[in-house]
């Protein structure tokens, strides 16, 4: 076996573990191969999938986002609101989208006009949108959003078979791989992300790479927000707690160093599923919610204890 | 005999890296190790260092064979490595870096005054004891900080000494220091392994010269026995020619004019450059050379003076504007600000340029391949594929990715800062072709380097530094009018 071989092999690892997963569940559990549980488990990896693809451009700059959990809430809490009010439901979306995507480029503009650390910078807004959306929506549930277009984005199907969130998942899917493979805006931001200062000798504008990054988790994790909103027909202000550190986990298994530069979309796709399967399974065979989570930990700390030892 | 390393072998998976290779070393002894890069001299001391154990072979420290598992090992054994890149705390003091994780202490509490006599003991004993203990280390020049770790070896009672490159980074002043600093060693019985590409250096220095090629050991000669050639001919295997191209290139219109040019340290820089010139720029470490640079390429602020390219007045507020104007800038830190090293070559060969192989920002795979395989040809960057990742090159075809990158943006003046650090002899030679070839094609092209040598055989005219001025500009010079520029003797 060469070098790049065991570099491919050592890539599919978590692709591999995701097979040995699904087919172990599949011996244990009868519920687990059937399309209707399969295509559940995808819509519900969604969400999360979504915010882990703007994140892995984000931890492939060597940066990190927290704030996504709160963006995708105040962005809802606004699509609602305007919902609500009766505007056009596509404007709505937009709108949120939009103020999403704006949100993520005042992280951009702090972390790199403002040189501050992206923890921090993203710490603060995580903080600063919280309290927004609990503010704009007196703290409680904005409901009565009567849209059929709306309610087809998280509930919809496409082919009467496909959940909507799942078609929205792969089209981004493929428009991330896309540029973070063949564009030069892709390329830039590993470059970045493996070394900013020969990159910035290079001519390469680091500044506007960031701000656009930030700017993109930002709408995705908007994205994420409107299929919630849309599948819960209302908008909490207290969505998307603890979101990041999902979609960070994700990230991580799928292979992404956390120092940047190296890491690739499908490895966060595939990353997502493992943590949904893993979720999907532990209910199915009956796991209590409390181990559930500390099984979830352990199998972070073993995917990337494993990656670790390969590299050596 | 004070290290004896025999029948060492070594394999990183099916690659040979050292194969029955000799060493040795006695009390008061420099002992140079050469060999151009990838022939394994960083392995063998690495393995001597405990950070690799060899497959077979011994090691014997005074004549007692020993195992040395790990780099704990070597302090037991008196052996210490003074590394290129250099390994103090930038932001503990002199003192709390020489005795990291021994610090004199009572009841816990760490004994400052005694650490700060102890500190101040060593220095004496390398005559810097005007260095204060309590500065910080990243305060210090690269020069100092060698010092430091000198004195920190020392105080660890250190026998055998392995320096690395150590003048790499060195002034000329600086390197006559440490040259002093190392015969004391040798009287006090310190045995040090010298490993430098530097061969004037060596025959300046060193005793015995110990030769590895390909991991193979292929001699060892009294420094009084031999010369210059027959050293070379043992690294490359084979004659190589000059070791300076022979210049002719012909001089055109003036591409570069800076007027009056000055940054926070730098003031009152004049010149200018044309269309197939090399201008030198030498002086001593932190006169400056650098700091010329990084002006003209929107690095460091320009505080002052005019910079002309081909006529045309250039405000160069950050890299891309000079890149724009079709100024590259080879930098003297290869690993650091040079080269994303986890990117292959191909990427990183057009890292500058990467629209001009895209339409609407999605790039061509295919032409990209193109203009750098031809790339690749053209300056026989040895790697097995594009693809590979930088950091698998050697030193010298590392450095060729740098220029290929700049060479994608077809500059019209090419700033080069150091251009054969860390390179072999092999690839100098190449190296020193390929900024020939520029010139010939009608680049300027300005270049800092402390190889004299190197200044003398490949510039038109070379411009000294003194302390953040101009000491002159000459057309004809020797080593030592440059030299008694560069250290202010001529006014």
């Amino acid at each position: 076996m060469n070098v790049q071989q065991k570099a491919t092999l050592q890539k599919l690892g978590p692709f591999l573990a995701l097979l040995v997963l699904a087919t172990g569940l599949a011996i244990t559990s009868p519920d687990f191969l059937t399309v209707g549980n399969l295509l559940n488990v995808f819509r519900q990896v969604s969400i999360n999938a979504l915010i882990a693809f703007g994140m892995t451009l984000v931890i492939l700059l060597g940066g990190i986002d927290l704030s996504v959990g709160s963006i995708l809430a105040l962005s809802s809490v606004l699509t609602a609101l305007m919902l609500s009010h009766g505007i056009d439901p596509v404007v709505a979306t937009s709108v949120g989208v939009l103020a999403g995507a704006g949100m993520g480029m005042l992280n951009g503009l702090v972390i790199s006009k403002g040189k501050v650390a992206p923890f921090i910078a993203t710490l603060g807004m995580m903080t600063i949108l919280r309290g927004r959306s609990l503010g704009l929506s007196d703290g409680r549930p904005i409901s009565g959003l009567h849209s059929d277009f709306f309610a087809m984005l998280g509930g919809g199907y496409v082919a009467g078979l496909i959940p909507v969130p799942v078609i929205i998942m792969l089209v981004m899917f493929a428009v991330f791989w896309f540029v973070l493979k063949k564009t030069v805006f892709g390329r830039h931001v590993y470059a970045v992300g493996g070394n900013e200062e020969a990159a910035r000798l290079s001519g390469i504008n680091t500044d506007r790479i960031k701000i656009w990054v930030y700017t993109l988790s930002g709408a995705m994790a908007a994205t994420a927000g409107m299929i919630l909103t849309s599948r819960l027909s209302s908008a909490q202000p207290t969505a998307g707690t603890g979101y990041e550190l999902d979609a960070i986990a994700a990230v991580v298994l799928g292979g992404t160093s956390l120092t940047g530069g190296r890491g690739w979309i499908f490895g966060t796709l595939v990353g997502a599923l493992l943590i949904g399967i893993l979720n999907n399974g532990l209910n199915l065979l009956g796991v209590s919610s409390f181990y559930q989570q500390v099984i979830k930990g352990v199998v972070i700390l073993l995917a990337v204890l494993l990656d670790r030892a390969n590299k050596k | 005999m004070l290290i004896k390393m025999s029948g060492i072998s070594k394999a990183f998976g099916p690659v040979k890296v050292l194969e029955n290779v000799e060493f040795s070393l006695e009390r008061g002894q420099v002992h140079a190790l050469m060999g151009e890069n990838g022939a394994g001299k960083s392995t063998l001391m690495k393995i001597l260092c405990g950070v690799h154990q060899a497959d077979q072979g011994q090691i014997a420290v005074d004549g007692k064979t020993v195992k040395i598992h790990s780099t704990n090992d070597t302090e037991q054994y008196g052996i210490a490595i003074i590394h290129q890149e250099l390994n103090l705390i930038p932001q503990l003091s002199v003192m709390e870096n020489m005795f990291l994780g021994r610090e004199p202490q009572r009841f816990g509490v760490i004994n400052s005054i005694k650490m700060r006599e102890q500190c101040l003991e060593y220095l004496q004993l390398l005559g810097i004891e005007n260095l204060d203990p309590d500065i910080e280390a990243g305060q210090l020049s690269i020069g100092q900080q060698q010092m430091v770790e000198i004195a920190k070896a020392l105080s660890l009672n250190a026998q055998t000494l392995i320096m690395d490159e150590p003048t790499a980074a060195l002034s000329e002043r600086e390197t006559e220091k440490l040259f002093a600093i190392i015969a004391d060693l040798k009287s006090r019985g310190v045995g040090i392994v010298y490993v430098s590409h530097r061969m004037e250096e060596i025959f300046k220095v060193c005793d015995k010269i110990s030769v590895l090629r390909d991991g193979q050991f292929v001699g060892e000669r009294e420094i009084v026995k031999t010369n210059f050639d027959e050293i070379v001919r043992m690294m490359v295997g084979r004659e190589i020619g000059d070791r300076f191209p022979v210049r002719n290139a012909q001089l055109g219109e003036i591409r570069l004019k800076v007027s009056d040019l000055a940054d926070a340290s730098i003031s009152g820089i004049n010149f200018e450059v044309r269309a197939g010139e090399v201008l030198g720029i030498a002086g001593l470490m932190g006169a400056g050379r650098s700091e010329i640079l990084k002006t003209i390429f929107g690095i460091n602020r320009k505080l002052a003076g005019r910079i002309e390219l081909d006529g045309q007045a250039l405000n160069c507020n950050q890299p891309s504007d000079a890149i724009a104007a079709g100024i590259g800038f080879v930098t003297e830190d290869r690993k650091n600000q040079g080269l994303v090293l986890g990117m292959s070559v191909r990427e990183n060969a057009t890292l500058a340029n990467l629209s001009a192989h895209a339409s609407y920002g999605v790039i061509h795979h295919a032409r990209q391949m193109q203009v750098v395989q031809r790339e690749i040809d053209r300056m026989h960057i040895r790697t097995r594929d594009a693809e590979l990742e930088v950091q698998s090159l050697s030193g010298g075809n590392q450095q060729k990715v740098v220029f290929a990158k700049w060479l994608g943006i077809a500059p019209k003046v090419l700033l080069l800062d150091e251009p054969t650090r860390g390179v072999d002899v092999g690839g100098k030679a190449e190296i020193y072709q390929i900024i020939n070839e520029l010139a010939q094609s009608g680049v300027a092209i300005v270049m800092v380097s402390s190889e004299l040598p190197e200044v003398l055989a490949l510039s038109d005219r070379i411009l000294v530094m003194h302390q953040g001025r101009q000491a002159g500009i000459f057309s004809q010079a020797s080593a030592e009018t440059i030299m008694t520029a560069a250290t202010g003797g001529l006014k």
